[in-house]
């Protein structure tokens, strides 16, 4: 009955636009997502994810655009015609049903037989660990729990793409880690298509096969998690990826691949990742790869505090003209003290001003 | 340590004590309205309770007796009956598709004022309208005659259609405005949900919006049903007070302000007070066998 039902090999989203009034709150989203692909949707708050996932479901009409599966054009359809699973932001469970009644309910619309029903809903209520609180009542349930009966409502009807809006962020750090490979485990024996929303880089490193860089309604980067974290195409993305510090300088010249930037006096070298029409350009550094030289080159700065970090310590300093910028240290450091600051060539990224 | 031990042997204060068993600084704010409620309710109820304990003849029960024993007047519950149910139904089985088409506009203040009005102009205008528009000489006459439905004038006026015509008019817009309430109040993404697990319009109606509906409709059929069943005007104005509209108001006013026996009068507001009651407490006990807490999807 459904077409989503049926495999696919590939969704095309083709320039799918959604206005609101007069606010655009996608502006033309192109991308392809194989079959079997986990997708991170990564953004900032108000970028337009949910939109995303609520135009691909079907909840909301697209204002432009198309959405295919393969040559199927699916953005006609309504979501019960599609077919895709979704884990919604607010869980949106069915206050009036129990929890194992919640699960149920899918697989009873597509007219499963009890037994079978009942067999899948226990080994739904198992995967998130819901085993005993099977017979409450959604409001009965903690966040957490509630968020967990909303991940096993979608994917016990096994559906070949599923939606997830931020699934977890309700959950603890151990519960949070444990889903985290229970979703992944689940993706991979099912074989579906996962679309995951998330504000967490660090979720979406270790989840995705894919991530999706998405800022007031445009993607702004798509690439592997690898490609995302050590290369960042723009500053918004990097800040994204960790990259805390961000400091002003003027470039000075090229030196092979490295950019050279003066940085209030000091001149230190990165990669270029942004052209620059100007000399102005930002230097990104991840607070990691900062660390005391313990020479008299790198930026000086002025140590302001000092944090025990378990495997080191994390400092804050503030430069000459009142920058602060977050490093590592291996040993603890004063107060007050003066430390110059320092980091590998290919740990700078360097914007410029077409960032 | 020892300070720890202590806090503990005084236990909670007066104040914590009464707060977990619900009372606090404003409970106080109830007592206002258990004043008038007696003032303005219990006190008359129990006056006119007693009075219709004393009637003419001298016997404790003799009204009940006397209605009880006279088809004129015992008939007059089924007729009020006859004429309440299925109007407060029909009106609930119209108010409802129409709430849920309503729920999605935007311009939802507009015709909740042009509902509202009805309610203001009360029964007898909307009655006074009802006999011209339907008269002989009305358009709806005119209108079906020169249509060539009518040969002559239909009198739907002085009788059982009149009224019941009146009670959807002046109760529709009560009815609809507390099921759209009700309806609004629904979670949309419950829906979204039921969608994207493939339950269709109608399944989505039936498994999510229904079971959550039914506490609220079943408030709003009791007070629809409450207004309707206390029905005076209409059935004096555009029924038929003698016959088939003679509903228990009438039996009541007529006791009271024709034969001056206040006694009767009294003991027939009682009856009506009970029937009322009767079905007031076997559709809320129905409720209960629902599911009755918030309609939304979530609490994080
Ligand atoms: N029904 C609506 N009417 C008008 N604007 C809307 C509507 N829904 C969303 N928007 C706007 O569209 C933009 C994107 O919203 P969306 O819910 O997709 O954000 P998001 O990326 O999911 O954010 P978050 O991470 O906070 O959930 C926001 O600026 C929001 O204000
Ligand atoms: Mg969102």
């Amino acid at each position: 009955m459904t077409v989503g039902a049926t495999t696919f090999k590939q969704l095309h989203l083709q320039g799918v636009r959604r206005e609101f009034d007069a606010f655009t709150a996608l502006k033309g989203l192109d991308l392809t997502i194989e079959r079997g692909e986990f997708i991170a949707l990564l953004g900032p708050s108000g970028c337009g994810k949910t939109t995303a996932l609520n135009c691909i479901a079907g909840l909301l009409p697209v204002s432009g655009g198309r959405i295919m599966l393969d040559d199927r054009r699916v953005d006609v359809l309504r979501p019960e015609e599609r077919g895709f699973g979704m884990v919604f932001q607010n869980y949106a469970l069915f206050p009036h049903m129990t929890v194992r009644k919640n699960i149920g309910f899918g697989l009873r619309m597509r007219g499963v037989p009890k037994p079978e029903l009942e067999k899948r809903v226990d080994a739904a209520l198992a995967a998130v660990r819901l085993e005993s609180q099977a017979e409450k009542l959604p409001g009965q349930l903690s966040g957490g729990q509630q968020q967990r009966v909303a991940i096993a409502r979608a994917i016990v009807v096994e559906p070949p793409l599923v939606l997830m809006d931020e699934p977890l962020s309700n959950l603890d750090a151990k519960l949070r880690l444990e889903m985290r490979q229970e979703i992944r485990r689940i993706h991979q024996s099912l074989g579906s298509t996962t679309i995951y929303v998330t504000h967490d880089q660090e979720e979406a490193l270790s989840l995705a096969d894919r991530i999706v860089v998405l800022r007031d309604g445009a993607i702004r980067q798509v690439g592997t998690p690898a490609e995302l974290y050590a290369l960042p195409a723009h500053l918004d993305v990097a800040d994204f990826m960790g990259f805390r510090n961000r400091v002003n300088g003027e470039l000075v010249g090229m030196e092979g691949e490295d950019a050279l930037l003066n940085i209030e006096g000091t001149v230190i070298r990165g990669r270029m990742r942004a052209a620059s029409a100007s000399k102005a350009a930002v230097a990104a550094i991840r607070p990691d790869d900062l660390e005391p030289t313990g020479t008299d080159s790198g930026i000086p700065v002025r140590v302001e505090a000092v944090e025990y970090r378990g495997r080191g310590f994390h400092g804050v300093g503030v430069t000459a003209s009142g920058t602060e910028l977050h490093f590592a240290s291996p040993y603890p450091l004063q107060r007050g003290a003066a430390v110059r600051l320092g980091a590998d060539a290919g740990r700078v990224l360097v914007f410029g001003d077409a960032r | 340590m020892s300070a720890v031990l202590e806090g503990r042997a005084e236990g909670p204060t007066l104040r914590q004590r009464l707060a977990a068993r619900g009372i606090d600084g404003a409970t106080l704010l109830v007592l206002p309205c258990v004043a008038l409620i007696l003032g303005l309710f219990i006190y008359p109820f129990l006056y006119g309770l007693m009075l219709s304990f004393e009637p003419k003849d001298g016997s404790l029960f003799g009204n009940y007796a006397r209605f009880f024993g006279d088809p004129f007047l015992y008939g007059t519950i089924f007729k009020t009956l006859r004429l309440a149910f299925p109007v407060t139904l029909l009106n609930l089985l119209i108010a409802i598709p129409i709430a849920f088409r309503v729920r999605l506009m935007r311009r939802q203040r507009l015709l909740t004022t042009l509902l509202v009005l009805p309610i203001t102009l009360g029964t007898v205008l909307v009655a006074e309208g009802m006999l011209f528009y339907f008269g002989p000489q009305g358009w709806f006459n005119r209108a079906l005659m020169a249509a060539g439905l009518l040969s002559t004038p239909i009198s739907v006026l002085n009788g059982y259609w009149g009224v019941f015509i009146s009670l959807v008019l002046t109760g529709f817009p009560f009815t609809f405005l507390l099921t759209l309430s009700y309806v609004t109040g629904i979670d949309p993404s419950l829906e979204n949900a039921a969608a994207t697990l493939g339950a269709g319009p109608a399944a989505r109606f039936r498994e999510v919006f229904l079971p959550l509906l039914i506490p609220g409709l079943a408030i709003t059929f009791c007070l629809s049903f409450v207004q309707a069943y206390s029905v005076l005007p209409s059935a004096v104005l555009v029924g038929d007070p003698a016959g088939a509209t003679r509903v228990i108001s009438i039996a009541a006013y007529q006791a009271a302000f024709e034969e001056y026996d206040y006694s009767m009068a009294s003991a027939i507001a009682m009856i009506m007070g009970a029937v009322q009651l009767l079905v007031v407490v076997a559709v809320l006990g129905c409720r209960s066998l629902f599911y009755r807490g918030p309609a939304a999807g979530a609490k994080g």
